[in-house]
């Protein structure tokens, strides 16, 4: 569960969220949708600890962010399988390696590491590219390894910062089949995203953020507000 | 931590010692010169302490019978050196004996010198009552006829300290100097490593590496270098030490001192400098570690 109680943040002077209040239980798919420069990439980080918000509380499964301490930070990280729009793959690892490297660093078993990697890998349908190198696919390949290097310790959480901003729609659309099918499976969806095609075809909850407000949360919500604004 | 953690940790820390080629190499230079500079000062602090100490409880003489001296003027000379006050007891000593004395401290390779060969000379070993005595003991047996030298110890060790309390303090500040040129040089090449794995640490981090996992192969690094640089000094100065050791054995032993015996010695000074080159690595690594790689 995650739940976000006044939370206000700063940078310098200039408030970039102001007074969040927001709770998704396990298991919820959630659109953070919103102009540019409306906080949603702010609010992404605060959830995996990479900021530390002004004011409130941050609860992520069982940790208080606010009150965790350094030390604690790789264990929220582990419950969280976090994607990026620019994929941030090591271009010196092949596919494999690349995926592999997620276990590796949190000392997962090489037998246990060996087996888990090429069952992702197939239920991405990379197997097949597992030897090439990052500069040898295409974006919707390269993020397809990316969100496989994010669920290969299947986190309860996964996040992802507008994870189809670089891509042509055919390719995003197949980004968010994969997206769902990690949700079916039980895991917490968190996404930014721009892509209204997207979140107008495969409704979900949608929480929108203006000038650091959340102006609007919608069980199943379309991009654009389409009903009576209270 | 399971083994193959540490393998991991191992390789990589081997990966990044090899790219970084010659920054590796200038590091591995500096720690070399510093640890040989280490290791000479303590031989030879380690050894003249160890002297200082034999003669400072030393009241022997030896007196240096000169060569071609028949058996009955032997005889004349230890009537009038136990005749002396201050003197408890004289005990004769053959150039064989001596020479026996030397092969026994110092090993077979004195053994080539018996028989004829043997540069050592016959020796009245003179006792004196008390240490403070051996001055004067030593004074007036060299006035005695027949006696090509009478040696003891005082004398020699004032200088001794003199020289060692100089050399003692060059080294320290020259040895101090270096150890920072290389806990630089070793900071310098880690700096370098953590700059160019920064997209692998931002990974790490991302996926929930702890500080200790990332820290790990940068500070192997650090230690392989340290352990690099002092390898060359180890061996040096063991073949040095061995050197020096059987260049000056009778020299010493013709004053009846011994210098460490190489064994032993060399292996507490082999630790010592595996010890400091470790930590010089390990510090180098902290350094850049805690400058370069924020939590
Ligand atoms: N480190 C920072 N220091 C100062 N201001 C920042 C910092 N990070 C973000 N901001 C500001 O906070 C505001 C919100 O930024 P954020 O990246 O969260 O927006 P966003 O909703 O993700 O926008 P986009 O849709 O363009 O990605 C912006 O005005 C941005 O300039
Ligand atoms: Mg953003």
């Amino acid at each position: 569960m995650i739940q976000f109680v006044d939370v206000s943040k700063k940078f310098q002077r200039k408030t970039v969220l102001e007074n969040i209040n927001l709770t998704v239980q396990q298991g919820e798919f959630v659109y953070i949708v919103g102009p540019s420069g409306a906080g949603k990439s702010t609010l992404i980080q605060l959830l995996y600890r990479q900021l530390l918000p002004s004011k409130g509380i941050i609860w992520v499964n069982q940790f208080d962010l606010t009150k965790m301490k350094p030390q604690g930070i790789p264990y929220l990280r582990r419950e969280l399988g976090i994607v990026f729009q620019d994929f941030k793959l090591l271009p010196k690892l092949t596919v494999f390696e690349n995926v592999a490297y997620a276990m590796e660093v949190t000392e997962k078993k090489p037998a246990l590491i060996r087996r888990r990697v090429l069952e992702v890998l197939k239920e991405m349908g990379l197997a097949n590219l597992r030897h090439r190198f990052p500069s040898e696919l295409s974006g919707g390949e390269q993020q397809r390894v990316a969100i496989a290097r994010a669920i290969v310790n299947r986190p309860s959480i996964v996040i992802a910062d507008e994870p189809t901003g670089n891509l042509d729609p055919e390719t995003a659309a197949g980004i968010i089949n994969i997206f769902e099918a990690i949700h079916r499976q039980g895991s917490t969806v968190i996404m930014a995203t721009h892509n209204h095609q997207m979140v107008d075809r495969r409704p979900h909850r949608v929480v929108e953020i203006v000038a650091g407000q959340i102006v609007r949360d919608q069980a199943k919500g379309a991009y654009h507000y389409a009903g009576i604004r209270h | 931590m399971p083994g193959y953690v540490i393998k991991r940790h191992v390789k990589d820390s081997f990966k990044s010692l090899k790219r970084n080629g010659w920054m590796s190499f200038a590091a591995v230079s500096a720690v070399a010169v510093t640890l040989m500079l280490l290791g000479i000062f303590l031989a030879l602090i380690l050894n003249v302490n160890r002297l200082s100490n034999q003669i400072e409880n030393d009241v022997r003489v030896r007196v240096l019978i000169e060569r071609g001296t028949t058996a009955k003027e032997k005889t004349a000379l230890k009537t009038k050196l136990g005749d002396m006050a201050a003197v408890d007891s004289v005990t004769y000593s053959s150039r064989n004996q001596e020479l026996k004395q030397v092969v026994g401290h110092y090993g077979q390779a004195f053994g080539l010198f018996a028989g004829a060969e043997n540069p050592l000379n016959d020796v009245y070993v003179i006792k004196a009552k008390r240490p403070t005595q051996t001055l004067a003991v030593a004074k007036a047996a060299k006035q005695l006829p027949h006696v090509a030298a009478a040696n003891y110890g005082g004398n020699q060790t004032k200088q001794l300290f003199q020289v060692v309390g100089t050399i003692r303090l060059w080294a320290s500040g020259l040895m101090l100097l270096l150890l920072l040129v290389a806990i630089f040089l070793i900071s310098n090449t880690i700096r370098i490593t953590i700059m160019s794995r920064e997209a692998e640490i931002g990974v790490m981090r991302l996926v929930g590496a702890t500080n200790a996992y990332i820290r790990w192969p940068f500070f192997l690094e650090g230690a392989w270098t340290g352990l690099l640089g002092a390898l060359l000094p180890i061996v040096l100065i063991d073949i040095g030490y061995h050197w020096v050791y059987q260049r000056t054995a009778a020299e010493f032993v013709n004053f009846g001192y011994t210098l460490a015996s190489p064994g032993q010695f060399l292996s507490l000074i082999d630790g010592v400098l595996l010890l400091v080159g470790m930590l010089i690595g390990a510090a180098g690594a902290t350094i850049s570690m805690r400058r370069y790689l924020k939590v």
